[in-house]
């Protein structure tokens, strides 16, 4: 009778867990029917907010892989003093409120900011343009791809990096090859994450970019936009943004399969590959 | 053929490497794990940078502290095979072989017998399989040296003795000069022509494998480097008996099974030592001039015809044992293994 109570008990439990989590996203897309939904997409505040997200996440990933690879990479096999205090500069925005960040970029890139008059003479207005946006999607999201980054670099056998200067191979070759081949997996899985935070980024855009359609105005900005004035459309963007983020979740899920094998360890690409 | 020669100071976590040898044909450095036997080929090879001294391939200087000048991996030309192989998993054994050079793959899988394995991945290669593919890779790159890390350590008991022989075969083959290490004195006995014993990063003694047996330079290198190896051919001879002829003219009996060319292997406190032949169960009896007398330890290892023998003070004195003398060396036929020699 006990041990049927406490079983009981349990699957009520998972119960609740599952509903509470699930409901919001069911709810999203039950509130109005799915026609309404699809006909508020053709809203041209949809329509310009999803440019504007193509274009700055698009930008934002660009700059994340290309400074934050070899970030990374340098961070996960060297050993110097003041190594840590590094890794700890990189993970800081990662849990820094992101008003905090936006605060921060107005006072370092803003008009009034510590390299304004620099960027005046230049005639370089950032401040509530797309680069803005830019700027606060890199700076927010970027630790969570740096940070997997260098776990997956450190994991990759230094003996293979050395082997592979050892076969005739300089330090780009060697990096191109070998090193990122067999981090790839986990590099996908950090870009994804990524990629996640870049698109729900809110509170450093609104600071930093502010919320102007067709300029600065992403898909998250519209949602809450939208929440004043057409209800309707901002359950649309945010039914949208529910599938964009199962998607980046499976990609997620996929990366872990994408990982080459290790030396040491059977792999299920071994077994695959040999049926 | 060309001569690598190394002097250098590495300083390691506990103790310092510190060792000067040249390499012309073969030489193993054996010593206990821990003792830097590793951080030597690491060195040579451009992975570690020296405190100090100099390491050049004939008139290729690839390090010279005094110079400023230090070589990087890719700018030597030194073949390293690592302990586990270092085989890069993400790639077939083709790729890995022309990773170092692809005009010479195709040529080199064959030479390995392992074109059938071409696009077979590391994963799904047995350990003798994964060391052809390492040695083929090593060798594309068309080294002027060769370092092997263990080479024999990751296999097991079977595979390995097979693979020591066509070790031994590809390394006279090659003509390289060549650097291994391992931790088994049997094991770098078989394949090499000269010995160090190297102890917290020191050189101990650098001799042949016999010169090591008979004058150990001190009491460390005598427990390490225990056993005799006499060279010989190996035939069947009936009643579950191997007799081989040894190289140095004696015939001598084991109980392993074996064929060919072979190293019989006794162990120097397992032979017993007379003025003259005793009816006596064992079966070798080798007859010959006492080489040397040497001291060790609390024990004296007497060399006698082709064999070192260990016994105590005492016997020297009764049996008047002294160089240049006649005497008996005996052992049983149960304790002399046999392991093959290329």
């Amino acid at each position: 009778m006990q041990r049927l109570l406490l079983g009981f008990a349990l699957f009520l439990a998972i119960l609740v867990a599952f509903a509470f989590l699930v409901l919001p996203v069911v709810a999203i897309f039950t509130h109005v029917g799915p026609g309404t939904l699809v006909d508020q997409l053709s809203n041209p505040v949809v329509h310009d907010a999803v440019i504007v997200t193509l274009k700055t996440t698009l930008v934002a990933q660009a700059a994340i892989l290309l400074f934050g690879t070899p970030t990374a990479w340098f961070l996960a096999t060297r050993r110097f003093p003041g190594r840590s205090v590094l890794v700890t500069l990189v993970e800081l925005p990662f849990v820094l409120p992101p008003a905090v960040a936006g605060i921060g970029l107005l006072v370092a890139f803003g008009r009034v900011g510590l390299l304004g008059s620099t960027f005046e003479f230049l005639h370089i207005d950032i401040a509530f343009s797309w680069v803005a946006v830019v700027l606060a999607i890199t700076l927010v999201a970027s630790p969570l791809y740096v940070r997997q980054a260098i776990a997956a670099f450190e994991a990759v056998d230094p003996n293979l990096v050395a082997a592979s200067r050892t076969l005739g191979a300089g330090p780009v070759r060697t990096f191109f090859r070998v090193a990122l081949p067999l981090a790839r997996g986990g590099l996908a899985a950090g870009e994804a994450l990524c990629l996640a935070r870049s698109i729900g980024e809110f509170g450093a855009t609104i600071m930093f970019a502010g919320s102007l359609q067709g300029r600065t105005q992403t898909l998250t900005l519209a949602v809450y936009q939208e929440f004043d004035s057409n209800f309707d459309t901002a359950l649309a963007i945010s039914a949208l943004l529910v599938l964009v983020s199962l998607a980046i979740l499976l990609a997620l899920k996929l990366s872990a399969l994408w990982q080459p094998s290790r030396q040491s360890s059977p792999s299920r690409f071994a077994l695959l590959r040999s049926t | 053929m060309a001569t690598l020669s190394a002097e250098f100071t590495l300083p390691l976590r506990s103790f310092a490497l510190d060792l000067a040898l040249d390499v012309g044909r073969t030489v193993a450095l054996v010593g206990p794990s821990g003792a830097g036997k590793t951080s030597v080929l690491r060195a040579v090879a451009g992975l570690a940078r020296p405190a100090s001294g100099r390491i050049a391939l004939d008139g290729e200087t690839w390090f010279d502290a005094d110079r400023g000048l230090f070589l990087h991996p890719d700018e030597r030309r030194v073949g390293l095979v690592f302990q586990e192989y270092a085989l890069f998993p993400h790639m077939s054994v083709r790729q890995n072989v022309a990773y170092a050079g692809k005009e010479r793959a195709d040529e080199l899988l064959e030479r390995f017998r392992i074109t059938s394995l071409a696009k077979a991945h590391p994963t799904e290669l047995s350990g003798g399989e994964r060391q052809r593919v390492a040695l083929a890779r090593a060798i594309a790159r068309d080294p002027g040296v060769l370092l092997l890390d263990e080479p024999l350590s990751a296999l097991d008991a079977h595979t390995k003795a097979a693979v020591r022989g066509e070790l031994q075969e590809l390394l006279r083959e090659l003509a390289l000069p060549t650097l291994l290490v391992t931790h088994d004195y049997e094991d770098a006995a078989s394949l090499a022509d000269e010995v160090g014993v190297i102890v917290d990063g020191r050189l101990r003694q650098l001799a042949s494998p016999q010169e090591l047996v008979a004058q150990p330079a001190d009491a460390f290198v005598a427990s390490f480097t225990g056993a005799n190896l006499l060279r010989g051919t190996a035939s069947r001879a009936g009643q579950d008996l191997t007799r081989v002829q040894l190289e140095s003219g004696e015939v001598i009996y084991s109980t392993d099974e074996a064929e060919g060319f072979v190293s019989a292997v006794v162990y120097p406190w397992e032979i017993s030592v007379g003025r003259e032949h005793q009816a006596d169960s064992a079966l070798n009896v080798i007859e010959a001039e006492v080489r040397s007398v040497v001291h060790v330890a609390h024990r004296v290892r007497v060399q006698i015809g082709p064999v070192i023998a260990e016994v105590t003070q005492a016997s020297v004195d009764k049996l008047g044992l002294v160089t240049g003398a006649r005497a008996v060396a005996s052992f049983k036929a149960t304790g002399t293994r046999l392991v093959p020699y290329a």
